[in-house]
Parts: C-alpha cells; structure tokens; sequence
C-alpha cells in the first residue's frame, strides 16, 4: 500500500507542485549549444561580499550550473576600476557582485557608480515581494523598482563655488528618461505586470521631474493596456508604509529610486532577501537588489552571520538572464523552501544560522 | 487521526479514485505533512514567479514568424494558433506561406522566410504515397539542416489514459538514417533502400539530447537501437552515444533494443525519461509514445538546428486528417498550441508561453470542450473559443510599439501591421481575426520612420 500511495503522492506533487512552484511540462527546447557553460565576472567586493558571493559559488556547483566565475579583487577604496575588469565584463556580457563600500567624504567617487556609467547599465530593477513563509507587517507586497541607473543625482558633477558653498548638479536628459520609461513598460508588458506608476517630485523640481514625466506619458500613450499613474515621492513613501498592495511597478529616477527601493524592500522582508539586477542594452551586472548603501557590518562579516538569500535569488535571475531556466526554477524553489521551512535562518530574518548553515541548506533541497 | 485530517483538507484536489490511500505509511506522511505545511494554490491560476525574467532592453520587440498552413487539416490548427496567439496580444506575428504537400519542392521563398525568420511554425504536409515527390516535410529538414526533433509525450492532468507517470522526450535524429531518400531499382522487381548512418550525425544529436536532458533537468538518457542486427550502422550510433555519455556523468544512460523498448512502452512507461533514437525507430516510438500518454492531438513538438527551429505537432502519425475530420472542422488543435507555447519559450517570451500552457491545460482539465479524438464532440473552433476565455483576464488591446530596435528593419515592418490593426480595433470596437496578408492589404501604406510616433 506504501508503495502505491507513494507513487500516486509523487503524482499529485507532480500537479500542485510543492511550495506551490509549478513545474513546467512543456520543456525549455534548447538551440544545439546552449548547454556550453557560461563564464561570468565575480567581484566578490567589501564586506560581507565575498562572504555571499562563495555562498553563490558554493550553490553553483553543488547544482552543476552551466556557469563558471572569473574572480576580480575590487575593493571600494580603490581610485579606480582596475584593469582587466571591464574588458571582462564586456567580454562575458554578464557580472555577478557584491557590495562596494563607498567611503564618505570627498576625492573618491563611488565605483558602484563608475561601473554602472561606464558600461550604460542605465536600469537598475529591484524585485521586493513577500517571500512565503517569512512573517511582516506588510502582506500582499510585490513591486518592481525600476530606477533610472545613470543620471539624476548621481552625476556626479559637484563644485565649490566658493569656499563654504557648494554646488551638486541633477541632471535629467530626454533621452535617458525616455529609454528607463521604455524599459519599465516593455518589462511590465513582457512580465504581465498590469500598473506602471511614475515617481516624482515635479510640483517641486518643475523642469527636471517635468521632464522624467512627460518621457512616461509619451511611453505610457504605446502601451494601452498598461495602466499608468504618476505620485509624488513624498506620498509614496506614505503609501508605500500604508498601503503596499496598490503598487506594482515603478519608475523612478536615481535618487527616488533608492530610497523607494530600500523602503519597498524592508517592508516585505528585508534587504537581506530581495534580488535585483542593472541591465543595459549589451551588458548586466547583479547584485543585492537593496543593499541599503553598506555592506555589513563588522560583527556580521566577524561572525559570518550575513544573509546570502538575497545574492542567491539575483543569481536566480542571472541565470535566467542566460537562458537557463531550469536551473533558475530549482534554485528559487530550493530558496523558497528553506525559507518556508524557517529553521535555517540567518540574523536578519530572526534566526541565529551562520551564512554557511543557510548555505547547506539551499543544497539540500536541490532536486 | 492523522489520515483522516489529510482527507478533509485535500478531498478537493484528489482524484476519487485516489482516496483508496487508507492506510498509509509513516514515508508517505511524510510527504503530505510537507504538502499540507504550504497548501498548494488551486492549479489552475497563471503561475507567477515572483524572480522575474529581467528582459534586455529591446526584448519586447514584435518577432516575425513564418507560418505554414500545409494540407489537410493543418490550415485548421495554425488558424487556430494564429487566433490565440492574438487574443494574447503576444509579440509575434505570422508570415503565411502556402505549401502543399504535392508540390514538387519547397518553394524559394518559403526557405528564404525561415531563414530570414529563424523560426516556423507548420500544419502538416501530406506526401503522396508512391513514387516520384519526395517528401516536403524531410527537404525542408534538410535544407535548414534542422538534426533535433523533439517530442514531449506527457499525461496532460484530467485527461484520463490508461497509462500513467508518463514524461517522455524522444528526441530523434533528423536528417539521415532510413530516410535520407537514396533508392533505386537495381533489376526491375528489386529495389534497394539506403540506411546511412555517420558518425558526424549520430555525434551531434547524442549531444544534443544530453544537452537538453542537463539543461531541463532529466535524469536518465535511453539510446533506442537495433545493433543486435544492424550491427555496424546502429553500433556507430551507440558509440557516438556512449563517448557523449562520459561527458555527463551525472545523467543515466542506457540503451534498450528497439523492439524491446516498443514493448515496454506499452507495459511500464514510468521507465523512461529522454529517449534518442536514429530516424526510422524515433518516428514509431514517439507516435507510440504519444499515443499511450494521450494521443498524437495534444503532443508537442519541435524540429531544431544550429540556426533554425520548426515547431509543429509533435507526433502526427504521417497524416494530416481524415476528409471527414476538415469537412466538420473537428481537428483537436492542442498539440499546435502547445507547440506554438514552446516556440514562444524558444523566443524567449516565457510569460506568454506559461499563460498560454495555463489556458490550454485548464480547458482539458475541465473536460467540457475535447475534441473527438479526446471523446468529446466539440469543433476546433469551440476548443479555441474556450482556450481564448480561459486566458481572457489577461487579454488586453493590442499595445503600441515604438522604434525599440533600430538595428532590426524587419521589426518596423511589423509595427505597420499591428498599428493598422490597432487602429481598426478602435473602429470596429472588436477585434478582427484577418490572416496577416489581408490585413497588409487593408494597411495604409506605411511610411518606415525611425521616429516614435502614434495612430490616433
């Protein structure tokens, strides 16, 4: 009897699925070749980075990923990228990374950034949605932050006029916030998302929110069935703590971006949970999708106690971005599940597991 | 006690004749217990995944795909297609090519689409029994060089069988074997028929099915052969299958004699999981296959080559329909849907593939609208009819496109005849199912700007 009911449960799991992941019948058929691993650039980074990024190593080859990584030591206190860097990148088309600590205070500009204008990854997307099984205030949640990557507040382009004054400039272009108004519609299109809101502070900064907003309502006009509402950036943070449910995806540009994108993510689980990416039209490089601006702090690099859930469901998304969704499905599905079970949990989710215990967790439940 | 709570809370979703578990044991529970800790969302809802697919800018750009009616009832089933494929509003649009199945060759310009297209889509081609016309179906193989054929032979869930855990992928070479074509009448009243097998051949399609089997996560690789007899020709392909063997040493392989695999087919077809065959053995044991999880009317399929892919039904038995079966319009279209569903996949828009796989599997599994080979008695049309609903609270009107792509002149092509369409949309209120050659003739003549612009 046993041995029927196993087999008939193995039938029902095979319908419903568990963790409620459906599992696809009608394969992926490759093109002959795509089976050839893959090389992505690592950049393990400061902090808890290169903490994350074995853990992602680690899983990797526990699930025999098409993928192998091309390490570069990048340390966020450097004057620059260094050299063979970008040339790699732009060779493998795609980067896998951990934090860069940005020191504050003036002479070095953040290579975050440099990295980002230097290879016109001009969309930065944060996924923040309630992950199963992991309890907040907040239900209902999944929103997609699409955030300008390029312009806006971070140009970069500060100066004291005189001593004492000092002068940062916002620069909004056209032809930026046409494409990341492009972007977020064709992903809301190709994603079927319904809702494209705006975020903005033009009854402000007239001209330059002006801008952003005119290049969303000539986008918006293209997409008919995509529904497109514009909010100013104050409100929406109100909202975003209020009622988290009425958003679905959002535009912003860079500085707005952050902060709802910080927001959003804390609100459904933590930054230590939520994948992103930033994509531009030839190259991608994925991180944590909300890291909050650090990398950790020092008694969490010590005690190797740092989340790898986030950097694990980004290389989630990486690998999707390769066209590997069969590996993409079971690492999520792994994830989701060692989350739903709630017993390996590392610090931030409320638990006391070390990164490496989470770790060993995710490649158990491999299948 | 713990039975009977499991009962109550998943009545709803077992199958009546599953509730004959009593008793069960404690490794079964253990099952359950995590089924039931995340009780499972109804099944038929879209699934969302939550880890979305990050596009590349320009993705969303509208593909150009060559379509092939072909004899029989094919014209009905790619209508079908065409028709579901608009009520999603996805990204793709037909390019229709008459062929028929007498003619003597492919004609120029149909390979030229493909070519220019990389993709096809294809009701059946009848080939005329008898000498003279070489098959069309195998030239166009040929020619594009397209060496995979797939099918993937599954019980679709409420269609009832008498087989089940079937998963089966039959993956068969397509380019030589018993059909490379070369006969010829040595004396008058014998014929000799050439079987060529080369290593190049046999090399890339063993490499190829473990590819796909690593790249879907398949576990086991069976080599269908008949060495035992032919012991040079099938004993090169199994060489070439167990050299590519090594490579993966995490997937099974073995190899089943081909008579003996037929049988087991039909006796435990649980056994199996990726199945590569040479050209004649493939051909019978996909149909068999198909026809033990369902029938040839709901398999999916396709043809692939380095450059090129031919998605069509996946196992038709080598014809294309009764006369019976055109005249009443009863031809079941499932099978082209689900091949149009991974032809979508191969395109790269798996949203629009898993909505439409979630539309067809729930219309079977509801039961109401199957076609006659399914026991059923509904026409094609009332199938679609029902498919477009089940997928109709995603339908939206048609979205404009702006130039996205400026590399790519054929997709400005494209944008003329979605924005007429769209524009009649507003006119008429309703949308309108014209092939895409009526509506390039109903289309304003388009004026290719590389500008945004939009139709009011």
């Amino acid at each position: 009897m046993s041995r029927q009911s196993l087999s008939l449960l193995k039938n029902l799991g095979r319908i419903t699925s568990r963790s409620g992941i459906q599992t696809r019948s009608v394969t992926y058929m490759p093109r002959p070749g795509d089976g050839k691993p893959r090389p992505v650039t690592l950049i393990p980074g400061d902090g808890i980075g290169p903490l994350v990024t074995n853990a992602v190593e680690q899983v990797m080859e526990a699930m025999h990923a098409p993928v192998y990584f091309e390490p570069f030591d990048v340390h966020g206190d450097m004057k620059s990228l260094p050299e063979g860097l970008l040339e790699s990148i732009k060779k493998n088309k795609v980067c896998l990374k951990g934090g860069l600590k940005t020191p504050v205070g003036g002479g070095v500009s953040s290579l975050n950034v440099n990295l980002r204008k230097e290879l016109d990854l001009f969309a930065s997307l944060v996924n923040c949605f309630n992950l199963p099984g992991l309890a907040s205030r907040h239900e209902n949640v999944d929103i997609v932050v699409i955030r300008e990557n390029t312009e806006g507040e971070y140009a970069g382009l500060e100066h004291e006029v005189v001593p004492g004054v000092v002068e940062s400039l916002k620069v909004i272009t056209k032809f930026c916030s046409e494409r990341i108004a492009k972007y977020a519609f064709e992903y809301a299109y190709l994603n079927n998302r319904k809702k494209v809101t705006a975020v903005h502070k033009a009854n402000i900064m007239k001209l330059a929110d002006g801008l952003f907003l005119e290049s969303c309502q000539e986008v918006a006009k293209k997409y008919p069935s995509i529904a497109y509402n514009e909010i100013i950036v104050d409100n929406c943070c109100m909202q975003l703590v209020a009622r988290p449910e009425q958003f679905d995806v959002m535009v912003t540009p860079n500085l707005y971006g952050n902060l709802v994108a910080n927001t959003a993510a804390g609100i459904a689980g933590g930054t230590g949970v939520m994948p992103g990416g930033n994509v531009g039209a030839d190259y991608a490089v994925f991180e944590q999708g909300a890291s909050a601006g650090n990398v950790g702090k020092d008694t969490t690099e010590e005690q190797k106690n740092a989340n790898p859930v986030a950097l694990l469901l980004s290389s989630a998304m990486m690998l999707r971005h390769l066209q590997f969704p069969s590996f993409a499905d079971r690492l999520e599905t792994s994830v989701k599940r060692v989350i739903a079970e709630g017993k390996c949990r590392t610090e931030d989710l409320g638990g006391n597991s070390t990164t490496q215990e989470v770790v060993d967790a995710v490649i158990a439940n491999l299948d | 006690m713990f039975v009977l709570i499991v009962m109550c809370r998943i009545a709803d979703l077992l199958n009546p004749r599953y509730l004959s578990i009593l008793p069960m044991a404690r490794r079964s529970g253990s099952i359950l217990s995590r089924l039931l800790a995340n009780p499972p969302p109804s099944p038929f809802t879209a699934p969302t995944r939550s880890i979305t697919y990050m596009p590349r800018p320009g993705d969303g750009a509208p593909r150009t795909v060559t379509l092939i009616p072909g004899d029989g009832i094919g014209p009905l089933v790619t209508g079908a297609v065409e028709q579901v494929m608009e009520a999603m509003h996805a990204p793709v649009h037909f390019e229709r090519y008459e062929v028929r199945g007498n003619m003597r060759k492919v004609p120029e310009e149909v390979i030229e689409s493909v070519k220019r297209n990389k993709v096809c889509l294809k009701g059946g081609l009848a080939t005329p029994v008898g000498g003279g016309v070489s098959s069309l179906n195998m030239q166009l193989r040929k020619e594009l060089d397209i060496f995979a054929s797939l099918v993937n032979c599954i019980n679709v869930p409420g269609l009832v069988t008498r087989h089940e855990n079937v998963d089966i992928v039959v993956i068969r070479e397509n380019t030589e074997g018993e059909y490379s074509g070369l006969e010829h009448e040595v004396v008058p009243g014998v014929v000799e028929s050439l079987k060529v097998i080369t290593k190049f051949c046999s090399e890339r399609i063993a490499r190829y099915a473990f590819e796909y089997a690593y790249l879907n996560n398949r576990k086991k690789v069976t080599a269908v052969h008949k060495a035992n007899i032919m012991k040079l020709a099938d004993g090169l392909f199994l060489e070439s299958c167990r050299e590519v063997a090594k490579n993966y040493p995490a997937i099974t392989y073995n190899e089943i004699i081909v008579d003996n695999c037929c049988m087991q087919l039909v006796a435990k077809p649980e056994q199996f999981d990726v199945m590569v065959t040479p050209n004649l053995y493939g051909n019978l044991v996909a149909n068999t296959a198909a026809g033990i999880a369902g029938g040839t009317g709901v398999m999916p399929g396709g043809n692939v080559g380095a450059e090129h892919a031919i998605f069509e039904q996946g196992a038709s038995a080598g014809n294309v329909g009764n006369d019976k079966m055109v005249e009443q319009k009863k031809a079941n279209p499932v099978a082209l849907l689900l091949s149009s569903a991974m032809m979508l996949r191969h395109l790269r828009f798996p949203t629009f593939a898993d909505r439409l796989e979630t539309a067809v599997k729930q219309v079977i599994q509801e039961g109401k609208w199957r076609t006659k080979d399914l026991g059923g008695d509904c026409t094609t049309q009332e199938v679609v009819d029902a498919i477009e609903m089940a997928s109709n609270s995603d339908a939206r009107p048609l979205p404009k496109f702006g130039d996205w792509d400026v590399n790519d002149p054929a997709t400005a092509e494209g944008f003329t005849v979605i924005f007429s369409k769209a524009g009649e949309d507003k006119k008429t209120g309703r949308s309108t199912s014209k092939t895409t050659s009526q509506r390039k003739q109903d289309a304003k003549p388009a004026v290719k700007k590389w500008l945004c612009f939009t139709f009011s």
